[in-house]
């Protein structure tokens, strides 16, 4: 918004809004980046200090949430505001499970440090790890540029990581059938994988958000989607 | 901001949900030589709530005054164009302008009881039109009060002063007048302004159940109100019509600029 409001204490909550949403942002994207980091080094000390970032993005959906709740109370906002301050309450939220999901990543990281196995899955996830970082990435960036054209180009990608899960998914389960010695580490990383593959649907949600803020319409319902079997829910039964 | 483009939706134009109760074709306004409304087409509903929204100045009174003409009272005042009521031009040199008033009531800013009885303040816009019976003007009296929602307060002092009354009282009683000569339209003009929170509450629960037998239209400087009580919104500026689309719309996404500028507060 070039234009400011009449009542200039409604654009500094608005800006505090959007400044909050931005350092969650970072936070979130670090915490994915670095639990990913750890476990593919099984990096127990990495993993540890990732964990505990967690209670900080806690903190500030909170924030965020009652910021939200108070300037809607207050201000009655109508339109663009209106949907800036949804769009906070609902980008905090999706910030804030990607937290759990780098959290548990994390976690699992320092569960399997020390495991002397390193399987060629490691690569995919490694791989799928940058994939929902970037898009992580670039989706804040639509955000804080609120642009609606690379929100949607965001939106496109996830297929991307949809089909990285299959693919790491099907190179687990071969890991697991040579060796059942191998079946209690690679459960743990298929429980990363589809971490990392929710980490990605969360971006994609994100981007949906951003895209509502921009123009007021709402991206197609169903979004293209990749993966022949349905390797996440395959990991998790 | 990057403008959305291409294959990006917008949201839902207005969808005709009806026949037109008034169409304003090509209208223009002139307060002596002053152009106050530079050539307005916009529709109301058969049975919708229109809200007119705007800043001061911006035309909606006088949008407003024109559809029951209620600016024949001003010399140096005249409108160029068309206004249809059910197809026929109401801006015609020949319309009754009585028949036309009581097919086209008026709710003013500050309620306007007359000096006179609550019973009488009703009575008398019926008796403009019409000669019934004693029981028969009770029973439309009393008719008109509850419509009004008015009944239960004032069912045992219907022989005082309607001056009498509360301000929010007083502008019900001017409902239940304006309705008691069973119109077809209303026109409200910034009916709350005057009016505390709990009488505005009653007012706008009554334009919502008015809306079910009326077409009304609706000049407000309560953005929230037009929101909570219109189908419809208008904005205007400066004497022309920028926006008209489905109340849902102008207030969570409208298209235009200015429209966006004005109900977020960054007008100016």
């Amino acid at each position: 918004m070039t234009d400011q409001h009449t009542t200039k204490a409604y654009d500094r909550d608005l800006e505090a809004l959007g400044r909050q949403i931005a350092e969650m942002g970072g936070l979130a994207e670090k915490m994915l980046s670095d639990s990913i980091d750890a476990l593919i080094n099984l990096d127990e000390t990495l993993g540890r200090a990732t964990a505990a970032v967690d209670p900080r993005l806690d903190a500030l959906q909170r924030e965020i949430e009652e910021a939200a709740i108070l300037t809607i109370a207050r201000r009655q906002p109508m339109a663009v505001d209106l949907r800036e301050i949804i769009g906070a309450i609902r980008i905090s939220a999706d910030l804030e499970r990607v937290g759990d999901l780098a959290k548990n990543i994390a976690r699992r990281a320092v569960k399997l440090a020390g495991e002397p196995r390193l399987p060629r899955a490691m690569i995919g996830l490694r791989h799928m790890g940058e994939v929902a970082t970037l898009h992580l990435k670039e989706v804040l960036d639509a955000y804080a540029q609120r642009d609606a054209i690379a929100a949607r180009d965001v939106w496109e990608r996830d297929k991307d990581l949809d089909d990285l899960n299959d693919s790491v998914f099907r190179d687990l389960l071969a890991f697991m059938m040579e060796d059942p010695r191998n079946i209690t580490f690679g459960t743990h990383l298929l429980f990363c994988s589809k971490n990392i593959e929710r980490a990605g649907d969360h971006a994609t949600n994100i981007a949906e958000t951003v895209y509502y803020i921009v123009t007021g319409g709402n991206l197609p319902v169903d979004r293209p989607k990749g993966g022949e079997v349905n390797a996440g829910e395959g990991a998790s039964a | 901001m990057n403008s959305p483009a291409m294959t990006l939706q917008t949201p839902e134009a207005v969808t005709p949900p009806g026949p037109e109760k008034i169409s304003v074709r090509n209208l223009k306004f002139f307060y002596g030589a002053n152009l106050a409304l530079k050539g307005i087409n916009l529709s109301l509903y058969e049975k919708h709530v229109t809200a007119f929204i705007g800043p001061s100045g911006c035309g909606k009174s006088t949008l407003l005054r024109v559809l029951n003409r209620m600016y024949d009272l001003y010399p140096n005042q005249h409108a160029e164009g068309e206004v249809l009521l059910d197809g026929q031009n109401l801006l015609d040199p020949h319309q009754d302008i009585n028949l036309l008033r009581s097919r086209v009531g008026m709710v003013f800013q500050k309620p306007t009881p007359f000096p006179m009885t609550i019973y009488e303040n009703i009575a008398f816009g019926i008796r403009l039109y019409e000669k019934p019976s004693k029981s028969e003007m009770d029973g439309r009296v009393e008719k008109a009060l509850r419509g009004a929602a008015l009944w239960e307060e004032v069912k045992d002092k219907l022989h005082t002063s309607g001056l009498g009354l509360s301000g929010g009282q007083q502008q019900r009683l001017c409902i239940a007048r304006t309705v008691a000569i069973k119109p077809e339209v209303i026109l409200f003009d910034e009916p709350c302004s005057a009016l505390d929170p709990i009488s505005t509450a009653k007012v706008e629960e009554l334009i919502d159940e008015l809306s079910s037998e009326y077409t009304i239209a609706i000049v407000t400087h309560n953005m929230q109100q037009a929101a909570r009580v219109s189908d419809y919104t208008a904005f205007m500026y400066l004497g022309e019509l920028i926006e008209f689309a489905g109340t849902n719309t102008i207030f969570t996404s409208p298209q235009n600029k200015r429209t966006q500028e004005y109900i977020t507060g960054r007008f100016g």
